[in-house]
């Protein structure tokens, strides 16, 4: 039987469908994962995304992109493919598309997670033949800090500095981290600014019905002095900017990623501290979900895909590496 | 093990030393007397031996966590350090027990005294009982690695503030060789101790770069002296017993038992200022073989019989008991000489030679050619200044650096936020036919050098070693140093100190760069 997705220079190819999923170059038919922008790029004809993920993709995209638009669990029949979409937990909206082509059923992961953020549809395991699994922290060292534990790390943090008359300023991706530590932190604590990229994300997943505490945008008429003490969210690029320097030398700084596990990686962002949050699976995470789907062939792409591809090998899978453009890998 | 395992990655995370004190302080403030005695020796490199090596542990973790010896050590790769990595893929703890650093340290004592299946099971359990942040400290304690990311010094700072001591007197307590075992909280740190004030030094005089020498005035109102790159330090005789402090702060009392015998000789209430300078019988040995001295812990025969420390005076800041700093320097030159001639010939303790000069232009030809005599320089100070904290009274005017022209060969990417440019440059000298490199530096190439480099190098890349490039040899550097030494670690035998680029020869052949020999004649006279 013929594949039911090929990888292709463009992208996840399915030939009974003619479509892509996540397609890198431009294309006419995509099928996207979610809105992070390695995923969903500009140029494509036309779009299909689920609902929940619509809104920031267009937002992210502009006003004329074309995008459709698709329940979770609800089928759709391109060509001779029968497709649905499927909760990755990865950020609000996120999917993992099924693909099923004559019986044979093929499952692309895009990003997932498996534990529930209380943001994102929770991620579902869906059985299929073969699975298309990330596996950006696919390597034993990655076991993410339990939910309860992670927010009185970052609460105390805040609330210390608070106490200490100095700001905190946490960097996180505009797009689900920023949204989730949001929903994380205790509001309580204190006054909590947000980056002009985080606030126009914000205000997108607010439109949509998600519930987030009240935040202040730092704007040019904002005087930050104002709110002293203040949870500053600001996205990575932000904080090494002049942008970051408003808040004078009395600040604390820390990062919100999955690479703060590493002490290398946390003493090389040179921040005063390093929360382990990821929105990626983490090692029991990648293995449990790929358990579940009860595929038999697994094809690894995002990270360390030598080593997983190895360890799922001998784990009895028929496993392969899927060759990216992905510039980390460069 | 909370509290220290927080404050440990505290020290370790990357902020700045009133953060780390902080912590310190927020540790002392709560931590039971036994924790903080512990937190002190670990912190000043009291560490308990070793029970297990890392590769036991290795693979205990490997076997614990189910995985495969591969994966491991692709694993250790990505991480770098191997407790971090054992750390990290244990299985998550099915428990909690929070026991105090103390209650640990006894407990890999009473296991160093086990079989290993016994200490192998001990250990596994203590595993499941810890998480992660813990379980890596816990496991540094094990292997006896445990650094945290803090110096003495600032340890020191931290425990002055909290007991309101100054520095030399935590200094002075820290020192020598104390265990947990043999001493108390209260003991160490707090109880009163008549030779605590009596060791103390004074603040030394801080220096000033000469730039031009025409400001200093009237040449005859000063005196010049070498100036020795060995430690400046401080000997102290007093209540009949002495002690030595180096300028940064160090206690080198036991490091230097050369000047043990001076007690003998010099009257009680002295206290002489001076530089350190090694020899080797009558050969003078370069600053590195000071510091190579007064860095170590211990010090050994066979290290007392290789290298001999004198002290070179400089100054007298207290005789008879009585402080001498408001005194000219020409009275306290006029003491210290005295206690010079009346003290035997073979003691480790010279006076520091006047130089001789009629004007500034006489000076700077002695300035020339300090280097032959070992020196980095002049030291000069005006006759009439009392010896103070003022900045204007103490003078160095260093000799011309040394030099060779380099070939550059290897170029490194700078780190993350200047990933585009190449900002570490590997330089050669010729040994017959082949380059051999002796030097990394980047000081003293301006960004314009750096750019235009980064765009070469990119154009002329022989072949890639991880983020390393070797080029083709083609641009002639003029490397300046302050000292030349052996050393037996690189592939050239000699190190350097302060390695900068003086200038770019843009004109010059690679065939006209400087050989290794002409660098071991360097060590030969210089070094």
């Amino acid at each position: 039987m013929a594949d039911v997705l090929t990888f292709t220079k463009r992208g996840i190819y399915c030939a009974a469908g003619d479509f892509y999923i996540d397609p890198s170059k431009p294309v006419e038919r995509a099928l996207v994962t979610h809105g992070h922008s390695d995923h969903a790029r500009s140029g494509m004809t036309r779009y299909l995304a689920t609902r929940s993920a619509k809104p920031v993709i267009q937002h992210r995209l502009g006003p004329n992109a074309v995008i459709d638009t698709i329940a979770f669990g609800e089928t759709r029949q391109i060509g001779d493919a029968t497709v649905s979409f499927h909760p990755a937990g990865h950020v609000p909206g996120s999917a993992q598309i099924r693909v099923s082509v004559k019986g044979e059923v093929w499952v692309a992961s895009g990003d997932y997670k498996t534990v529930d953020d209380g943001l994102s549809e929770p991620f579902e395991p869906v059985p299929c033949h073969a699975f298309i699994t990330e596996c950006t922290f696919g390597l034993p060292i990655f076991n993410w800090t339990p939910k309860d534990i992670l927010a009185r790390q970052i609460n105390d943090w805040w609330a210390t500095n608070k106490a200490a008359g100095r700001f905190s300023v946490l960097g996180a991706y505009a797009l689900g981290k920023a949204q989730r530590l949001l929903t994380t932190v205790n509001p309580d604590i204190g006054p909590i600014l947000t980056h002009g990229a985080i606030e126009a994300t914000n205000i997108v997943l607010r439109n949509q019905g998600i519930t987030l505490p009240q935040t202040i945008p730092v704007t040019p008429e904002l005087n930050v002095h104002d709110h002293p003490g203040a949870l500053i969210l600001a996205t990575p690029g932000a904080m090494a900017q002049p942008w970051g320097a408003q808040f004078g030398p009395d600040v604390s700084t820390a990062f919100a990623s999955g690479w703060m596990a590493l002490r290398g990686q946390r003493r090389r962002r040179a921040m005063d501290r390093g929360f382990v949050v990821s929105d990626h699976a983490d090692w029991a995470g990648l293995n449990t979900a790929i358990r579940e789907t009860g595929a038999t062939k697994v094809f690894a792409t995002h990270g360390y895909t030598g080593s997983f591809r190895r360890w799922l090998a001998e784990q009895g899978y028929d496993a392969q590496i899927v060759a990216t453009d992905d510039p980390a890998d460069a | 093990m909370k509290a220290a395992a927080d404050l440990f990655a505290r020290l370790d995370d990357p902020t700045g030393p009133d953060a780390k004190i902080a912590a310190l302080l927020g540790y002392f403030q709560t931590a039971p007397d036994g924790d903080k005695l512990w937190t002190v020796a670990l912190l000043s490199g009291r560490t308990p031996k070793r029970i297990v090596t890392a590769n036991q542990l290795r693979a205990w973790a490997i076997a614990c966590a189910g995985l495969k010896d591969w994966l491991f050590e692709d694993s250790y790769r990505v991480v770098g350090d191997l407790s971090e990595t054992i750390a990290l893929v244990l299985p998550p703890p099915s428990r909690h027990e929070n026991h105090s650093l103390t209650h640990w340290i006894k407990t890999i004592k009473r296991l160093s005294r086990m079989d290993e299946e016994t200490r192998k099971s001990a250990i596994l359990n203590i595993w499941d009982g810890m998480p992660a942040a813990e379980r890596f400290w816990f496991i540094k304690l094990l292997t006896g690695g445990l650094r945290a990311g803090t110096s003495e010094s600032l340890l020191i700072r931290a425990l002055a503030q909290l007991t309101g001591q100054d520095e030399p007197a935590i200094t002075y307590r820290l020192n020598g060789t104390w265990s947990p075992d043999t001493t108390t909280w209260h003991n160490l740190i707090e109880a009163s101790d008549p030779q605590l004030a009596l060791s103390h030094p004074y603040p030394f005089q801080p220096s000033q770069q000469v730039e031009n020498i025409a400001d200093l005035g009237n040449p005859a109102e000063w005196q010049a002296t070498h100036a020795w790159g060995g430690a400046r330090c401080q000997f102290i005789l007093r209540g009949g017993s002495h002690a030595l402090w180096s300028q940064d702060g160090a206690l080198i009392t036991d490091q230097v038992p050369e000047l043990a015998p001076l007690r003998d000789f010099l009257p009680d209430g002295t206290v002489i200022e001076g530089a350190l300078r090694a020899f080797a019988g009558d050969a003078p040995l370069g600053a590195d073989a000071v510091h190579a001295r007064i860095t170590r812990k211990k010090i050994t025969k066979a290290m007392r019989a290789e290298t001999q420390l004198v002290l070179i005076a400089n100054d007298l800041l207290e005789h008879d008991g009585s402080d001498l700093r408001q005194s000219t320097l020409d009275i306290r030159h006029k003491h210290l000489k005295n206690h010079l001639t009346s003290t035997p010939d073979q003691l480790p303790l010279r006076l520091s030679s006047a130089v001789e000069f009629a004007s500034w232009s006489d000076l700077e030809t002695q300035r020339q050619t300090a280097r032959t005599a070992g020196a980095d320089g002049l030291l000069l100070r005006h006759r009439d200044s009392p010896y103070l904290a003022s900045k204007t009274m103490r003078w160095i005017w260093n000799a011309p650096p040394l030099t060779v022209d380099a070939v550059l060969i290897y170029a490194q990417a700078g780190p993350q936020s200047r990933a585009n440019l190449f900002t570490e440059f590997t330089f050669a000298v010729w040994n017959g036919q082949t380059l051999t490199p002796f030097t990394r530096t980047s000081t003293g190439l301006t960004d314009a050098d750096l750019a235009e480099l980064s765009t070469w190098v990119r154009k002329n890349t022989q072949s890639k070693f991880g983020p390393v490039r070797q080029v083709t040899p083609t641009h002639v550097f003029e490397i300046a140093f302050d000292d030349i030494h052996a050393s037996p670690r690189h592939k050239s035998g000699v190190a350097l100190r302060f390695p900068r680029v003086l200038r770019w020869h843009k004109d010059k052949p690679v065939t006209e760069a400087n050989t290794l020999d002409d660098l071991k004649d360097m060590r030969a006279t210089y070094g």
